[in-house]
């Protein structure tokens, strides 16, 4: 019954259709314009995303749950193993952190000597990764923190093994994340071994970086370890970030071909760590704009 | 009357929240270049169903929620849902009494032109994507469209029915 009033009602309002029609593409396009100039939007961003946020909840919930499942059915067999295995883990890390003390007292008596700026510590934080696929097309996720939780636009995002990526909207309570391998991703570093420094581009391939300013007399070697140089300010220096895997120098191009594999796996993260870097610029200044 | 509405317009609001957790569900690389446009897929099926309450500016609201979540530019998706509404509702006499083969070949362009729009739209803004891939979508939402159809079609009877 209602199909048939729906039919006969609209034939008549056709042309008011076009005019709203045209009025939305209106200001469709409008908000695409200021959208992509500026972050002008993000109030009204946030404010949708925090309602979107139960979906994004319940959509993240079989996952969580299947997660829980499998641990909550671990035979008691294998949960002594892994109580085992960390135990023994924790013994070498402790012993290695005692000698990480008395390193760090020493360095920072050298940099006294030196009169050198002492290192800051960096503040770390653990959130979480919200299993939710932001965009196909970009290399992002969506972690569990925002700005209530003091997250800011541009902070690094690290693993236990490397640099994994910076937020790139801090939202109000989840925030959206750019990782290394992303395409519009770019990242100071220096080669560990001896201090050569360059910057590494996303190649689109998450298990796949690229470093396309590297001359072809460069000093850079396969299996060279690349770390955060601290240049540019996003990131705070000294963070593992890749490990050099082929270098090809072609004699008639300026620069060689050298690509890298990720230190931290990006496909497969589940928490990753905020870096606080003490009042360090927290300007996106390491993503390129083209 | 009010309540009428309100009970009419909830299994609507519902299979949108539905679609929209399909969208957002996390799924291995392979299978995701080859998630049909749920969203679009429902905006297509409401606006010939119902062209009075559900047409372009409904489209263009759940569009905002669309660009919101998948984090794209705000109005991205919002224009090319809109679009596609106005179209199946200037058609929808016809496309309502198409048997279910000829409305799958009518919903294929509208499903072609809507994603002609995202990436025309990632063009200009200058967000480059994969080529083939990306068109992955609109083979397989066309392919699930005659399920759609049924599963809804059940849907839309009841909410018929209760008014």
């Amino acid at each position: 019954m209602v199909a048939s009033r729906d039919s006969s009602t609209t034939s008549g309002r056709t042309p008011a259709l076009g005019l709203r029609f045209l009025g939305l593409l209106f200001v469709s396009i409008l908000l695409m314009y200021v959208d992509n100039r500026d972050n002008h939007l993000d109030t009204v961003r946030n404010g949708i995303g925090a309602a979107v946020y139960p979906l994004r909840v319940a959509v993240d919930a079989p996952v969580r749950f299947w997660n829980w499942l499998g641990e909550s059915t671990t035979s008691r067999n294998e949960l002594e193993k892994e109580l085992a295995r960390l135990n023994a883990e924790r013994l070498v890390t402790s012993a290695r952190l005692q000698k990480f003390n008395a390193l760090e007292t020493e360095n920072a008596r050298l940099r006294a000597l030196l009169d050198a700026r002492p290192q800051a510590r960096d503040r770390a934080r653990v959130a979480e990764i919200l299993s939710v696929d932001a965009n196909p097309y970009s290399h992002s996720l969506v972690i569990d923190a925002g700005t209530q939780d003091g997250v800011t636009d541009g902070q690094a995002l690290i693993d236990a093994d490397g640099v994994v990526g910076q937020v790139i909207k801090a939202g109000l309570m989840t925030s959206q994340a750019m990782l290394i391998s992303d395409t519009d991703h770019a990242l100071p570093v220096e080669v560990n071994r001896n201090g050569l420094s360059t910057i590494v581009v996303g190649s689109g391939t998450i298990d796949r970086l690229e470093l396309p300013f590297v001359v072809n007399n460069a000093d850079i070697r396969v299996g060279d370890l690349l770390v955060t140089s601290g240049l540019g300010g996003a990131f705070p220096a000294g963070y593992p970030v890749a490990i050099v895997d082929s270098v090809t120098r072609v004699p008639h191009e300026p620069y060689a071909e050298v690509t890298a594999t990720p230190a931290a796996s990006l496909g497969q993260v589940r928490e990753v760590m905020l870096i606080f870097s003490g009042g360090t610029a927290t300007d996106a200044e390491a993503t390129v704009d083209e | 009357m009010n309540r009428d509405r309100a009970s009419r317009r909830l299994p609507v609001v519902m299979s949108f929240v539905f679609a929209l957790t399909l969208t957002l569900m996390p799924v291995p690389d392979v299978i995701a270049a080859f998630r049909p446009d749920w969203v679009a897929m429902l905006v297509i099926y409401w606006a010939m169903q119902l062209p009075r309450t559900w047409s372009v500016g409904s489209a263009w609201i759940i569009g905002i929620v669309l660009d919101v979540s998948l984090g794209t530019l705000l109005g991205q998706h919002a224009l090319a849902l809109c679009a596609i509404a106005f179209i199946t509702v200037r058609f929808h006499l016809q496309m309502r009494v198409f048997p279910i083969p000829q409305m799958t070949a009518t919903v294929f362009p509208i499903l072609a032109i809507y994603h002609f729009l995202l990436f025309w739209i990632n063009g200009v803004a200058g967000i480059d994507a994969p080529s083939v891939a990306y068109w992955g979508p609109v083979i397989s939402g066309t392919l699930m469209w005659p399920i759609v159809m049924i599963f809804l079609s059940g849907l839309s009877y009841r909410t018929r029915s209760g008014a």
